[in-house]
């Protein structure tokens, strides 16, 4: 590679610029956005009940797929796959209680975690590498930057697989999005119903669509990897859809992150009987 | 890079401006203050023209076009890198001193120049274009418009290097011996997607060139000031290639029964 001889400026202290805009605005946004989703949603998977509303389909995205109910609920929810809380499974570990959310939320984390996106903004707010554009980064790292070369963050590029994961967790989600125009009576029959919820359980599916099919692997999977676009067919279409979706990319992943939490709020808020849920049919 | 708005109103009879300039070669420097009377219309360039026509004589500036298109001009005003052909004094605000010095990831020579032979070394480093075997007898290629789309958006560089100059890979970890900048991915990207290019790079780009150091922050395109798409459109589709050839199992398997390019 090639070299160079003379000598380059002083590297420069953290926070160090000449930048006379709020630099630090952004990752300052970027930080609190994030620490204030992983803070509720944290909370959130440890409650281990109030993920589904009795009489309606309504569930929690943050704990749907349910494989087991949890271990703290008395009746079963309706939505487990396997049943209740097996035996073999423990139900805390060093005091923290495991509830269904953490056996299902390593996944869209993951995802979340490994997205192009999120890891250009978090290593800017969380790790200050670089704070922001031609902003003086902490002077450790200097010239034992490892960026995404080496370990651990080569790590980053098992993006795809958790893409694939991610797809799944759309057509589960709109399947609750789906059930959850049903509800169920005191005597407990079953008719169709729109609730403020089911709209609510309906936005979150699409906004996390938009995110998930605007993502780089599947813009690269669908078109991206060829270099004579010419000869994709059909595919050209789906290529320049995702394309659209992914400039917006930023967007979409704050708007459905947001909603996830919402959702997960709301479901949460209706089942503890603090708000009522309004049926609009 | 955005035209950006106003912020400054500069009357017709003009206004005073600060000009915190730096001074300086690769030893020692020291930024200077110039006070001058500022038109409408003019952009940073003009001013510092004419900082050296009024008071300093000596001060070292490259330009060529004075229309953005040559790419000499590059410096930083107020911090972030830019064309100083490009920047409008009325995009500043000029009741504080407008700093300009030299970009930062290369060696500086004098004053605002700096040494960008380095980014010519570079890229000789990178293969060439090779083209396929011709598609008709009489030696000529057919090509549709939607498979140049993409890299026509690459072929808009100017060389101007500010790119390279606000990547911290170079500018703050100095890695210019193992990293070859967001520019010249850039430039691999155009080569690698040419649809008649059969030369192969990935191995290259992860290897020697070092596109894993690029951890997607994306100020390389907020200072392009040719609106290229880097992060975005260049670097992560490369990175991608990188993956299917280098980490992903299943592709790399897939990769044993597929022909190789011609
Ligand atoms: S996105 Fe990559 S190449 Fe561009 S400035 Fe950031 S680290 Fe450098
Ligand atoms: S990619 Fe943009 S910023 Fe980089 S050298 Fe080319 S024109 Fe300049
Ligand atoms: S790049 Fe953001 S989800 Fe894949
Ligand atoms: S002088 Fe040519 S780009 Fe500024």
């Amino acid at each position: 590679m090639a070299q160079i001889n003379v000598p380059l400026p002083q590297l420069r202290k953290l926070g160090e610029t000449s930048r006379r805009d709020r630099w630090w605005l952004a990752p300052l946004l970027t930080f609190l956005g994030l620490s204030a989703f992983i803070v509720y949603s944290t909370w959130a998977a440890l409650q281990g009940e109030h993920y589904f509303v009795p009489g309606t389909e309504y569930l929690s995205p943050m704990y749907s797929p349910v494989l087991f109910d949890s271990w703290k609920i008395a009746a079963p929810s309706g939505h487990a796959w396997f049943g209740p809380w097996p035996d073999w499974l423990p139900k805390t570990l060093l005091f923290i209680p495991i509830t269904p959310a953490f056996l299902i939320l390593w996944a869209p984390g993951g995802f979340r975690f490994t997205c192009y996106y999120y890891r250009g903004a978090y290593y800017k707010a969380f790790w200050a590498d670089p704070v922001n554009c031609a902003v003086g980064e902490p002077g450790f790292r200097g010239k034992a930057y490892r960026g995404e070369k080496k370990l651990p963050l080569i790590f980053q590029n098992v993006h795809r697989y958790f893409f694939y994961i991610a797809v799944l967790f759309i057509f589960l989600l709109s399947y609750d999005a789906i059930i959850s125009y049903w509800f169920h009576d005191a005597a407990g029959h079953g008719h169709f119903g729109i609730g403020v919820g089911s709209l609510v359980l309906t936005l979150n599916p699409i906004l996390l669509g938009c995110y998930t099919f605007g993502c780089h692997v599947y813009r690269h999977l669908v078109g991206g990897r060829k270099d004579e676009m010419s000869k994709l067919g059909p595919r050209k279409k789906v290529y320049d859809c995702v394309s659209c979706l992914n400039r917006r990319h930023m967007m979409w992943a704050w708007f459905s992150l947001f909603w996830v939490g919402f959702t997960d709020f709301y479901v949460r808020m209706v089942s503890m009987g603090v708000i009522h849920d309004i049926r609009i049919l | 890079m955005s035209s950006g708005k106003v912020i400054t109103h500069i009357p017709e009879s003009g206004r005073d401006a600060i000009f915190r300039v730096w001074r300086g070669d690769s030893t020692a420097g020291q930024f200077v203050d110039y006070k001058i009377r500022v038109q409408p219309g003019m952009v940073v360039l003009d001013a510092i023209h004419q900082i050296q026509a009024e008071q300093a004589n000596d001060l070292a500036v490259r330009w060529n076009c004075k229309a953005g298109k040559c790419g000499s001009c590059s410096a930083e005003v107020n911090g972030m890198p830019r064309l100083m052909c490009m920047t409008r004094l009325d995009m500043l605000d000029l009741d504080m001193p407008v700093i300009v010095e030299p970009m930062k990831a290369f060696p500086s020579i004098r004053d605002l120049v700096t040494d960008v032979s380095w980014n010519y070394a570079v890229k000789k480093r990178i293969r060439p274009f090779r083209p396929r075997k011709p598609d008709a007898p009489d030696g000529t290629w057919r090509m549709q418009q939607d498979d140049v789309d993409r890299v026509q958006e690459f072929r808009k560089c100017i060389e101007c290097f500010l790119c390279q100059d606000v990547c911290h890979v170079l500018r703050d970890h100095h890695k210019h011996d193992e990293f070859i900048g967001p520019r010249f991915l850039v430039y691999s990207a155009a080569l690698e997607m040419h649809p008649l290019d059969a030369e192969h790079r990935v191995g290259d780009l992860k290897n020697e060139h070092g596109i894993g150091y690029c951890n997607i922050t994306k100020c390389c395109t907020k200072v392009c000031p040719e609106h290229i798409t880097i992060t975005d459109n260049a670097i992560i589709p490369l990175k991608e290639r990188v993956v299917d050839e280098f980490y992903d199992p299943v592709t790399r398997l897939f990769r044993i029964f597929r022909p190789k390019k011609a």
